[in-house]
Formats: C-alpha cells, structure tokens, sequence
C-alpha cells in the first residue's frame, strides 16, 4: 500500500517536473491555439464511454450533421485564425519558423480522421468538442448533468494558455539575435585561462545589473563560495577571467528597447567545451 | 513524510518558476589569445649600490620576466616604449586608465633595493580592469640570485593569472654534444630552463646518457660507461659528489626515480631477456617487476607511485602498456599504428608523453593514461625522449637532423612544446644538446 503511494507521489512529481522543464520549449511554437485544444478532447470521449439518453440520439445526430458543417467552416477558419497572428512567428528562433506549418498541417490531418470516428460511434454527447457547440436550448436539456464539470474544465482550459503567453512573454525577453549579438561581443572579450584543469566543472555563472545603455552597475557571482574552497583556486582564476571579460566588453550590446526585460541578466561562463574541444 | 514530499514538489515549483525570470545566456566560448600583460622596469630605489645600478638590475629582471611570459604561449607582453607612468609610480599606485589605453589586461610593477650585500626584490600584480591589486610579495637573497628572483616572480604570476603552477624556477639536465657525428664528446650538462647559467657536470671522457632529475630535485641519476661497462650513478648537483649506484650487465637503459626518490627504476637484460628492476637507493636491493620473454624497458612511475608504464614487444610491436608497481596487472594502451616509445607518466597524472614511430617519421605525443585521446602534437624526421615541465602541460625533447655520410649537416637542439601544440620553441643551448630532462620547481 504505501510502496504504491509512494510510487504515485514520485510519479507524479515526475510528470510534473517534465511539464515544468519542457512546458516553456512548446510554449514557443504556436501550436497550441485553443482550436486544436478542443480536437484532442473528442478522442478522451471515446474512451470514457459515457450513456446518453434515448431521446436525446436524434437531437444528437443533428447536431452531429450540424457541427460538421461548422467544422468544416471552422477548419476553414482555423487557417485562416492560425495564419493570422504574425506576432508570434515574429517572436520564434529563424530555426522554428518552418515548424508551425508543418504542425498545423498535422493538426489538420487528425481533425479529418476524426469525422469517420464521430459516424460510427454515438457516444459523441459526452465529447467536449459537442458540448463547446451545444448551445442551443434543446440541446442544454440533455446535457444538464455535465454543465457543471464543463464549466469548470472550460475555466481550466481558459487557465492554460493565459499561464502559457506569461511565460512565452518572458522567456523570448531576448530574441536569438539580440541573445547572439551579446554572446558574440563576449566571446571576444573572454580570455580563457589556459591553464584551468580539464576535468573539473568550469562554470562560472554571474549575475549582473545593467544600465539602459549596457553599462554594468552591479556584478555578483553566485557561486562565491567554490572561490575560496580549498583546491579551487583555479575557479578563482576562471571567476576572475569571466570578471575580466565583463569588463573589458562594457557597455554589453544590449537590445535598444525593453530595459525592464535586461536589467538583469545571468551569464554562464562555461569553459570546459574550449579546453576539452 | 508527508511534509518532505510537499517540499520536493514546492522546490520543482519554485525552481520552474523562477528559472523563467531571470534571462540566462551561456558563455562557451572565449579566445584563446594571449593575455595582454605590461611589465614594467622595477624601480631601484637609490640607496642601492652603484654596482647594482650600472646592471640595470630592474629592467634585465623585467625584460626576463617578458621573455619567459613570452615563451609560454599565454601571455602578450606589450612594447615597453607605450608605457606612460614611471616606474616608482605605477609601483605605487598605478594611473589604471593609463594602462588601460593600452590594452593591457594585467600590470606587473616592481622596486628593488640592496642593503648589507642583500637583495630585496618586492612586485605586485595588478588587475588593470578591475583597477585593484591581486598579489604583492617580497624575496630576499644575494644579489648574485637576480636571475632566480625573475624567473621566481614569473612563476608567480603565471599562477595567479593562469590558475596553474608555473614552470619557470627550474633547471634542465641534458648531454652536450660536441665534435663530428663519428666522435662526439659528450657531457652532462645543466642550465636554467631559459638557457641561461650552463654548468657542465662531467668532462666528457666517458660517454654518459639518460640523466633524470630526482623530485627533490637534489640529485640526478645517469648513465655512464666505464670502460665499456654501463654504470648507473647518483649525482648531487649541490655538492657535485657522484656515486656509483651499481654495475648491471649488458644492455641497461633508462634509470629513473620513483616519485618519492627513494627507489630508481631501470631495464636490463639478464640473461639475454630484457626486464624491469627497481633498485631502493638505501638498502640497495634489486628487485625484478617484470617476468616476460619480451623487451620490456623505458619504465616510468605515475606521480602516485602506483603504477608503471613501459614498453613492450609482447604483441609483437613495441607498444606501451601500464601495470601496477608491483609487476602485476600489464595492460596494453596503445593500439594505433606505428610504434611507441620512451612513454613518460605527467607529474600531473592526467597524461601520458611519448614518441611515436610511423612511415620513416618521429612524433611527439600525448595520450590519456588508459591510452585514448591520444594527440601527436609535433611530427619530424627524428626527435625523442619527451620531458615534462614541473607543472604538466609543456614538454621538453630533442631533434636531430639528417646528416650527409660523413655526418656533415647533423645538429641536435632541444625543442620546448605546449599541450596546445601551438607554441613549439626552440631551447637556445652553448653546444649540440640531447635527452632533457627537466627538474621540479626549486622554490616550491
């Protein structure tokens, strides 16, 4: 008993930990647009299998008729919708930029296998998808029972991706070419001590406070302690090298706008892929 | 139980979270340009004595201090006519912005006075960017010394400015060559690692090879035939007394010390087999390490003591192969084409040096000590015996030339190259030069 809650518990902080860890890479790509949210809830129907009232079938096969109609005028739309936000494209890595099209035309190919299972089955009432689409008052009848569980999975469905453009919002503070353009500046400035040993952890990271035209007023390095361990006196030299480098390359090219985004910044000064390479 | 779990799951929460904040960028690249350094001349301060004056003592000591940041490939001594503060006052309190125009990353400041027949040398480094002072220190000796007290302070700064052990307070033994290929006079020969200070330890009557400094640094073991006999001897540097350790049969090769000087060990052939032998120094017992109807010979011990590398023809080339002190556990490292030679364990642990034979050329490599990532770093037409410097990343050799039949055109020079295999050097010696070996630091 308590080996499986145990299990339980690390398996869910498993999958929490992975949501948390990989959450802001899918955040990137455009992909989850509410649209295809709603397409993935129709196959979760299928499995759960719930009743449905007799009476409540011939509504049910209109409204069927009905919605794949709109589907297919959303479809329509949805291209239309997805292609329209130029923002979000703007804000992508050059290298994603061809991805978007290639998951939407995915998407799309999943929305059009679901017709034929939509057909045979008739369990559709329970589906989330119909139920977004149910709204006219004939309809609300047979479907008072699960009002409430909609509700509140339509709140969390809303939650999600307002938590998500938060996230987007701070995580691409810095385009990959303002990232480059800083990185390329520091580059040059690093002298790496050459004499530092090789199989040790040489990272360095620093944490800085910056004025609006990229002058440093405050640099901090966080791992302060490792400088003065005994037996690590090269970190000192590393820590001091990367120190160096800040210096030597002020003020850093920062981005012309967004000071709030870049008042701080961490570098990571890594050197074991120089010495080791 | 229930409260650690919690915890787990805040900490996951908390760290997802925040990790979002804050914007990170990875620095994984940097140049590896030498370090823009400016040595200014020490000030003598004028109650030193006028002899010490009329040396220059101050600039010879900051222009050896150029040379041998120079020579190690790190550093980029800047020309001394930019300098624009003087001596005495930049030994102060440096104008950093002076420095800084220049482009010079670190400042080596220094003053010099003399009283009752000493020497007293004090520097300081300082930090141009960071505008602060990162390491003063004082020496004292006989003026005689200034060399040393260069080559001390270099040391110093190599430390704190690479974050590694210099190499530059040390001393290289080698054989002299001198006359025509057929008849060479050879001696053993010692110098400062710059060239400077040569002395020669033997009179070249008898032919000598293979000197190896001891850890200590006190005593130098070598090879010498007397009349046709090898001898192994034991030479005191300090005092120049020399003692014969023993005379072994036939073909010896190669003595070397243990890390802890006590032992030295050596290949030689018994009864026509070629093995390894360990001699303690003290007790002058001689005990055999290898038990095989191959060649084994060239061992060296790793800094620890508890291993040893060697060559053997057992596979049928001479390779390299690693055991235990005690003869057991041989195993062989190398596996690439060619064949190996002369394998010397890094005072460091981390490598291993050696030569390596391949398609009529001679290179000079490194390998870590389970023989992968194995780095030629100099190929030529003959060149071997690779020596470590005290500190692991500079390695010492020699190379001979082609000669004509009557063995016109030959020479012998000692070569210096970095890990890199960048920053190859040419050791500058009075007389033809061969087999280096290079002592640990003297101040340590």
């Amino acid at each position: 008993m308590n080996k499986s809650i145990f299990l339980s518990v690390i398996f869910h902080i498993i999958i929490i930990s992975l949501t948390a860890i990989s959450f802001p890479y899918m955040i990137r790509k455009p992909i989850d647009l509410p649209p295809i949210i709603s397409i993935e809830l129709i196959q979760i129907s299928d499995i759960t299998n719930i009743p449905y009232a007799p009476k409540a079938k011939k509504i049910l096969e209109k409204i069927k008729k009905e919605k794949e109609l709109e589907k297919i005028k959303k479809e329509k739309e949805r291209v239309v919708s997805e292609q329209a936000p130029p923002k979000v494209v703007k804000k992508e890595k050059p290298d994603a930029i061809p991805l978007p099209k290639d998951a939407k035309k995915k998407k799309k190919i999943k929305t059009k296998k679901q017709n034929p299972k939509k057909i045979k089955s008739e369990i559709k009432q329970a589906s989330e998808f119909e139920k977004k689409e149910l709204f006219d008052p004939d309809q609300i009848a047979a479907l008072i029972d699960k009002s409430k569980v909609e509700k509140a999975e339509t709140m969390r469905k809303s939650d999600k991706p307002t938590q998500s453009q938060d996230k987007n919002f701070v995580t691409s503070a810095l385009t990959l070419s303002e990232e480059d353009a800083l990185k390329a500046q520091i580059f040059g400035c690093w002298s790496i001590p050459l004499g530092l040993p090789y199989n040790e952890k040489l990272l360095v990271r620093i944490k800085l406070k910056l004025k609006s035209d990229g002058t440093v007023i405050k640099s901090e390095i966080l791992d302060h302690v490792r400088m003065n361990t005994p037996g690590q006196g090269f970190y000192k030299v590393l820590a001091e090298s990367a120190l160096r480098a800040i210096r030597l390359c002020q003020p850093l090219r920062v981005p012309t706008t967004g000071y709030d985004r870049w008042k701080d910044l961490q570098l990571n000064f890594d050197a074991n892929e120089m010495l080791k390479g | 139980m229930k409260n650690i779990l919690l915890l787990i799951f805040l900490l996951v929460v908390f760290f997802a979270k925040s990790s979002f904040a804050l914007i990170e960028i990875d620095i994984t690249r940097g140049n590896l340009n030498p370090l823009p350094v400016a040595v200014s001349p020490l000030y003598v301060e004028s109650k030193s004595s006028e002899a010490l004056k009329e040396l220059e003592v101050g600039s010879e000591i900051s222009k050896i201090i150029e040379t041998n940041l120079l020579r190690s490939g790190l550093f980029n001594p800047l020309e001394k006519d930019s300098f624009v503060q003087k001596p005495d006052i930049a030994h102060l309190k440096p104008r950093f912005e002076d420095w800084k125009l220049i482009k010079a990353q670190a400042l080596i400041t220094g003053k010099i006075n003399i009283t009752d027949d000493k020497l007293r040398v004090e520097f300081r480094i300082w930090d141009v960017l960071a505008a602060k002072e990162i390491m003063a220190l004082a020496f004292t000796t006989v003026p005689d010394n200034w060399r040393r007290i260069a080559h001390i302070i270099t040391d110093k700064v190599y430390e704190r400015l690479t974050g590694e052990e210099g190499y530059f307070d040390t001393r290289i033994i080698y054989i002299a060559e001198e006359g025509p290929k057929n008849r060479r006079i050879k001696k053993l020969a010692i110098m400062d690692q710059d060239g400077a200070n040569t002395k020669y330890l033997t009179l070249g009557n008898e032919l000598v090879l293979t000197p190896r400094f001891n850890p200590t640094n006190q005593m130098v073991t070598y090879m010498s035939y007397f009349r046709n006999l090898p001898r192994v001897y034991l030479l005191d540097i300090e005092t120049g007394v020399q003692e014969v350790v023993g005379e072994f049969p036939g073909m010896t090769f190669a003595p070397r010390f243990s890390p802890d000087g006590k032992k030295i060990i050596m290949s030689f052939a018994k009864d026509g087999n070629s093995d390894i032998y360990t001699m303690n120094l003290e007790t002058k017992i001689v005990e055999k390490i290898t038990e095989h109807p191959a060649i084994d010979t060239s061992p060296s011990y790793s800094p620890n003591g508890k291993y040893i590398c060697f060559n053997s023809d057992r596979s049928g080339y001479q390779q390299i192969y690693i055991m235990r002190s005690d003869g057991s556990n041989a195993k062989r490292i190398t596996f690439g084409q060619g064949i190996y030679g002369t394998p010397v364990w890094s005072p460091r642990g981390d490598l291993i040096a050696f030569t390596k034979m391949y398609k009529g050329k001679f290179y000079i490599g490194v390998m870590r000590t389970d023989g992968s990532g194995e780095r030629l770093l100099t190929e030529n037409y003959y060149q071997e015996a690779p020596s470590w410097s005290p500190n692991g990343r500079v390695l010492i050799f020699y190379r001979e030339t082609k000669s004509g039949s009557q063995g016109e055109g030959f020479s012998a020079t000692l070569w210096s190259i970095d890990l890199t295999g960048y920053n190859e050097r040419l050791i500058e010696t009075l007389t033809d030069a061969s087999d280096p070996s290079w002592s640990s630091l003297l101040l340590k």
